[in-house]
Formats: C-alpha cells, structure tokens, sequence
C-alpha cells in the first residue's frame, strides 16, 4: 500500500507540469488563430488550383509567397520607406497629442475654445487634406508625415485628457489636504493615473498611423516619394502583377499587426503589475 | 486641560442651498477620543471635513489649539485625515502610499524611510512594504491607508467611516488596534461612524448627531475604563451605554417626524 502511496505523490506535480498543451490558455492564444489561418490559406491555394483561377485576378498562397521572397528587396526596401513615415508620424502624434492634452487640463478655456478644431480635424478625411499638404509642403516625406500625424493625433489627444482628468476624488482630496502643489499633483497623481488612458490612445493611435501614411502615398501617388509600400500597390495594379500587389498588402497588414503588438507589450510592461486591465488573472 | 479642537458656531449651506449642517458647537479636549455619530446626511462628514479644512464653514470659526486651521504647524501640532476608501495610489507599492504624506511635504528619503517603515509595523504590515494595494485585502488596504495617516507623526486624527466597509470580525481588530495606537502615541481623535456599537467601543464621548437639517444633538461621555478588551463588548454597562444612543438618536428622529407634520 505504501510503495504504491509514494510512487503516486511525486507523480502528481509533474502532471500538473506536463498538462495538456491546448488547455494552456497562452498556447491557445496562438494556436487557434493559427488554425484559422493555416485553414484559410488551405483553402485558398485548394481553390486556386482546383479551379485554375489566373494568377493576374487571384494569385494563389505560394505564388505570393513565392513573390515576396524574389522582390524581397523591392518590397522591403518600400516597407522601410512607409515604417519610417509610420514611426516619425507616430512619434509626432504623440507628442503633440500629449502636449495639447497637457494645455486641456491646465484650463476649461483653453480646451472649450480648442476642442472643437481637434474634432473638426478628426472628422475631415485625409484624403481630402492630404492634395493640399502635398502641394504646401515642398518635401515629400515631411507632407507624408504630416497627413500620418493629423490622422493619429486625435485618439492621443482625447485619451490622455480623459486620463489626466480621471484622477480618483479621494485621492485628490488627499493631495489637497498635503498641500500639494501643482506639479506635484500633476507629476505625482494626474500622470499615473493618465497612463491607462494613455496606452489606450497609443495602441489605437499606432494603427492609425499606419493607415494614415499608406493613404497619403496613394494620394501622393507615383507624384510623390515613389519608395513606398503603397507606391508598390499602386504600380503592381497598374502592371498587373497581382502578386506582388497581394505581397505589399501583406507587408503592410503585418506591420499593423505588429505594431499593434508593441504597443500592447510596451502598455503590459508599463501598467502590468497594477492595473486591472492589463493584470494576469488569478 | 488644552482644548484641541474647539467648533464655534460652526454652519454649512452648499451653493445649492441645501443646510447641511446647523450651527454647532463642540470642543474636544487634547487626547480624547470623540465619535461623531449620527445616520447618512446628519453632517457628520461635512463637520469632520470642516475640521480638517477640506471645507470651507459658511458660518462661524474653527479652532486647533487655538489657532485658525491653517495655521496649524505653527503650533507644532499636526493633523492627519483617514478617508473612509483607502485612497491608495494603485501604481505605487505599500511603502511609497505610506512615504506619500514625506515625499510631498520634501522630507529627504533617508529620513522618510525608517519613518515609514516604522508606521507599517504600527499597524502591523511590515512584511507587506513591497506589495501593491491590488494584492491586499480591504482591511490591509484600510491599515496601510493608517499607517499613511501616522506616518507624519500627527497629534490629531481625524476619520471618516474609516472601517465603513469592512466585515465586523475585521472591522472589531481594527478598532482594538486603533484603541491601542490612540493611548501609545496620546493622540487626539474624532471619529465618524454610524455604528452605535463602534461609537461605544471606541469613545471617551460620543456626540450624537440628527439628519435634515444637520444638527448635534447630543454628548454622552462613555465613562469605562481603557484598555477595553472584547468583553467590554459583551458587558450589560456596553448594552446600557448602547440603548441609551439607539434612544438618542431615535428620539431626534421622531421630533424631527413630529416636526413634518406640524
């Protein structure tokens, strides 16, 4: 009875180790929407095939893949072209977004008289702006990065004020009783509890300027800068080379993800050990 | 006898003319223990703030140790406000809560922090000065939130419903701790509860409050003898000091009915 006793405890923990793979829920974070893509791809590169729809109107999984690696020095050199329009956009977005905020909180005046610009720039389409950014501004990539930056502010801005003004009443009041003064309670108390809202902003802001960057490439056309990601759709359509077009769309879609991504793991690492919505559960 | 705190006239009407509380006079001798008692919208919170000069009186004037609330520190003495949530900074871990009240008022880090770890062991959370507040129960929240409001070495402590929202088994630890830490460091306390049993418990004299309109209207000294242990609470001289509030404040309930109808 014993042996059996002590041969079945020390089993017991290394089962708990060895669970099943699928039950862990970060494998099955990755594992399913793998399944679905792998799925997907399946099934189109078996539809393309079976039947034999023309590479020029939908070109199969491998022909883009296929694409992507023989034009890598194309396309990546285009993607490069559009990430660094993204990044200095993103960059630019924020800082203003958080500097504007920054001039909201400090006085009801400033944000009644201004916030309804932020929104009227928020509501004109891109590319009914981006023409005459392009024409403005003499240098190409500083109009890109303008049309990429107008596009991201706006989440930056509405964020970080509803952030900077979200501070717990009880803790202000607290503040108030320590005879804090401005910067501190803005240093001290406003900040932190912004970040939240501020992460927020970013990841919806990173995309943003993703999509702002590659609509005014298109608008700037084979006019503009001619290296990007957009630039490459634009010329593969006119070619009809669908799978490089398919590549570019690729390219770019991932870069999004990525981005995204980032943002989520720079929001983890900032936020994890305290916040609610980034606290691993249990 | 140094009066601490001496309430003189004091009246509240907020900007949309609700009478919060009416004229009231109260002085709290130094080392005392006083709860303001009374049900939801009596003003007892809205004294206790007024008291601290969270709020500003509309009528009337405040004293602590005899001089405008402002001026408190020119009198050496020093006061701290327990809210009645915790009110921790969530990003921050236990001890910097507690260092807060240091940081703001410029006390240099390595003076701060023996101080800080000092207050933790008062309320018995020294082990936990690395944790954050998401990682502690209500009631370790509520004592680093205590251990903040020591930290500064007050004379006076002002509460407010500080264990309002805690269970009864943790809420009695609590109280007996703050018993304990009340006659260790001689401080000065007003306390606000709505419970008639902490009142009891607690106080060297209970001040009963009435609701619509906000009024005093009654003290009644709880003459027992400290320390109190939990059999104080099981006492017929407990139960006696109990009904004779539960009557007090149903009394000022029914005159303020009877004044309904009239």
């Amino acid at each position: 009875m014993s042996t059996v006793a002590e041969g079945a405890a020390p089993a017991s923990p290394d089962a708990a180790r060895t669970a099943p793979l699928l039950s862990r829920p970060e494998v099955q974070r990755v594992f399913y929407p793998a399944l679905v893509a792998v799925l997907l791809i399946g099934l189109w590169q078996w539809w393309v095939t079976a039947f034999d729809i023309p590479r020029f109107l939908v070109p199969s999984p491998l022909l883009v893949a296929q694409t992507l690696v023989a034009d890598a020095g194309l396309l990546f050199g285009a993607l490069f072209t559009t990430l660094k329009i993204t990044v200095f956009a993103f960059v630019c977005a924020t800082v203003l977004g958080v500097l504007i905020a920054f001039a909201f909180v400090q006085s009801r005046v400033i944000e009644t008289a201004l916030f309804p610009y932020a929104v009227l720039l928020q509501v004109t389409p891109i590319v009914a702006i981006a023409p005459l950014i392009i024409i403005w501004v003499k240098s190409p990539t500083a109009s890109l990065v303008i049309c990429a930056t107008l596009v991201a502010l706006f989440p930056i801005i509405a964020n970080t004020t509803l952030g900077l003004r979200s501070v717990n009443p009880g803790l202000m009041s607290y503040f108030k009783l320590n005879r804090a003064s401005r910067l501190q309670l803005l240093w001290r108390l406003r900040i932190p509890s912004a970040l939240p809202y501020f992460f927020g902003g970013l990841r919806i802001s990173s995309g943003l300027a993703l999509i702002g960057a590659v609509v005014a490439e298109f608008v700037a056309g084979t006019g503009g800068t001619g290296t990007g990601l957009a630039y490459q759709i634009l010329q593969s359509g006119y070619q009809l080379n669908i799978p490089r077009m398919f590549a570019a769309l690729l390219l770019i879609t991932v870069t999004g993800v990525l981005l995204f991504a980032a943002m989520a793991w720079l929001s983890r690492w900032a936020l994890g050990s305290w916040h609610e919505s980034e606290a691993q559960p249990g | 006898m140094t009066p601490a705190v001496e309430v003189l006239s004091v009246e509240k009407t907020y900007p949309n003319g609700t009478h919060a509380l009416q004229p009231v006079n109260l002085t709290v001798q130094e080392g005392e223990f006083v709860t303001l008692l009374g049900p939801s919208g009596c003003g007892k919170s809205t004294l206790l703030k007024m008291v601290a000069g969270l709020l500003e009186p509309s009528n009337g004037r405040l004293l602590l140790w005899r001089r405008p609330v402002e001026q408190i520190e020119s009198t050496g003495h020093r006061l701290s406000f327990v809210f009645q949530e915790p009110t921790l900074m969530p990003w921050a871990r236990v001890q910097g809560n507690v260092r807060l009240p240091l940081d703001l008022a410029g006390v240099p880090a390595a003076e701060a922090n023996p101080r800080v770890h000092d207050a933790l062991a008062m309320v018995g959370l020294d082990k936990f000065a690395g944790a954050l507040p998401r990682e502690l129960s209500g009631g370790m929240q509520m004592r680093v939130s205590i251990a903040r409001g020591l930290v500064t070495q007050p004379t006076l402590l002002l509460m407010d419903e500080p264990f309002g929202a805690l269970d009864e088994i943790t809420r009695n630890k609590l109280d007996s701790d703050l018993l304990e830490l009340w006659r260790a460091k001689k401080l000065t306390v007003i306390f606000v509860t709505h419970s008639i049993y902490e009142a009891v418990y607690l106080s060297t004299r209970v001040v009963v409050m009435a609701a619509r309109p906000g009024r005093l209207v009654e003290e009644v000294p709880i003459d027992e003898p400290y320390p109190r242990g939990p059999e104080f609470r099981v006492s017929t001289a407990f139960s006696q000091y109990a009904k004779r509030l539960q009557d007090s404040l149903l009394r000022a309930s029914g005159t303020q009915a009877e004044g309904a109808l009239s």
